[in-house]
């Protein structure tokens, strides 16, 4: 391949690979945290996307992971959920709640290493016209105890969202990991 | 910007076979991503993932499933896999679609946690599924081995690895 063709091959894997960009890694550390924060979000994207393991300090084998953005709390947001247990399955909502709730962790009661999963898409976030809808899918497996769970949440105002913040009942456990990405229109 | 979702590696069958392996999984990548697009050769099968040729008894898994006519969950513990279909579901006829997202799969600190997205047309059952699945084990994530169970994966099946880099 000539130099000007392999330049303009490499020029056009680049511009290919670049429609899904990671924007910010947290990672927990020893002593543990109560708040993930994703500050200063570049508005360039057309969704985000969060992907994290997560585990809580609170007692007992479950944890919720609960986000906030822009700081805003108040009544602004929603949410509704199915809830699989490993016999059953379950369905739930709250309104009006200060804070989104996305899906079930593991926590300090789970097994030692046991840390749940979620994968959370945030749409059109830059948009100021319209209300925010987030969707997770995540759940921890405990070995005989623990959760698979479909999650939304709306974002009732119309802002769009240049911070997150990322919390729990109580802290995040150590090696707890959060990833921003932004995903190109 | 640099590339943060990248394919790793992509198995078409060019033949029926039954196990297919991913080695030498680089550790560069956050998570792991496993596509698959998979059909029965003669039957209806079921299909598998181990990790690291890890065959004891050290994958469990809970699983939310629907059919058309209700929602359901079960459970395994203690198993020798962790599941990329619902009982029964990988046709013959029609593809199964399975998305496996391998949670932070190169640390080795934590037993790896994975989320599958999966459906089913035209096999023993049919529905949708999400199913969380953990191995209990710390050490980070080199290699994957598919099976099916008691059949082969029909020539032309699909199984891409892609991976996730945070910054």
């Amino acid at each position: 391949m000539s130099p000007i063709l392999g330049i303009w091959a490499s020029a056009q894997t680049a511009s290919k690979l670049s429609a899904y960009d990671s924007i910010a890694t947290v990672t927990v550390g020893a002593g543990g945290t109560s708040t993930v924060s994703f500050t200063s979000i570049p508005q360039t994207y057309t969704h985000l996307q969060i992907r994290g393991i997560a585990r809580g300090t609170v007692a007992g084998t479950d944890e919720n992971i609960y986000m906030q953005f822009n700081g805003v709390g108040g009544t602004s947001y929603s949410w509704h959920r199915i809830l699989a247990n490993g016999s059953s399955v379950s369905s739930g909502n709250n309104p009006s709640q200060p804070s989104g709730v996305i899906t079930v962790v593991s926590a300090s009661g789970s097994t030692a290493n046991v840390f749940g999963a979620t994968v959370v898409d945030i749409l059109d976030y830059a948009n100021t016209s319209k209300n925010k809808t987030v969707r997770g899918l995540g759940g921890s497996d405990q070995n005989g105890s623990g959760y698979a769970c479909f999650q939304s949440f709306a974002f009732n105002n119309t802002a769009a969202v240049t911070s997150i913040d990322i919390t729990s009942s109580a802290n995040w456990a150590q090696y707890t990991q959060f990833a921003l990405y932004g995903i190109k229109g | 910007m640099p590339a943060t979702y990248e394919p790793i590696a992509t198995n078409t069958l060019g033949s029926a076979a039954a196990t297919l392996t991913f080695n030498s999984i680089p550790s560069t990548y956050t998570d792991l991503i496993l596509i698959c697009s998979m059909t029965g050769n003669t039957t209806s099968i079921d299909t598998r993932v181990v990790f690291n040729s890890d065959t004891g008894s050290n994958y469990s898994a809970t699983r939310l499933m629907g059919d058309g006519t209700s929602a359901t969950s079960n459970r395994s513990t203690n198993r020798a896999f962790i599941d990329l279909n619902y009982t029964g579901g990988v046709s013959s006829t029609a593809p199964t679609t399975s998305i496996l997202n391998i949670m932070n799969y190169s640390n080795s600190t934590t037993y790896k946690t994975t989320l599958l997205r999966g459906n089913e047309l035209g096999g023993t059952y049919q529905g949708t599924e999400a199913i969380v699945g953990l191995w209990r084990n710390t050490a980070a994530i080199t290699s994957m081995t598919i099976t099916a169970s008691n059949d082969n994966f029909k020539s032309g099946s699909t199984f891409t690895l892609y991976g996730i880099k945070a910054a």
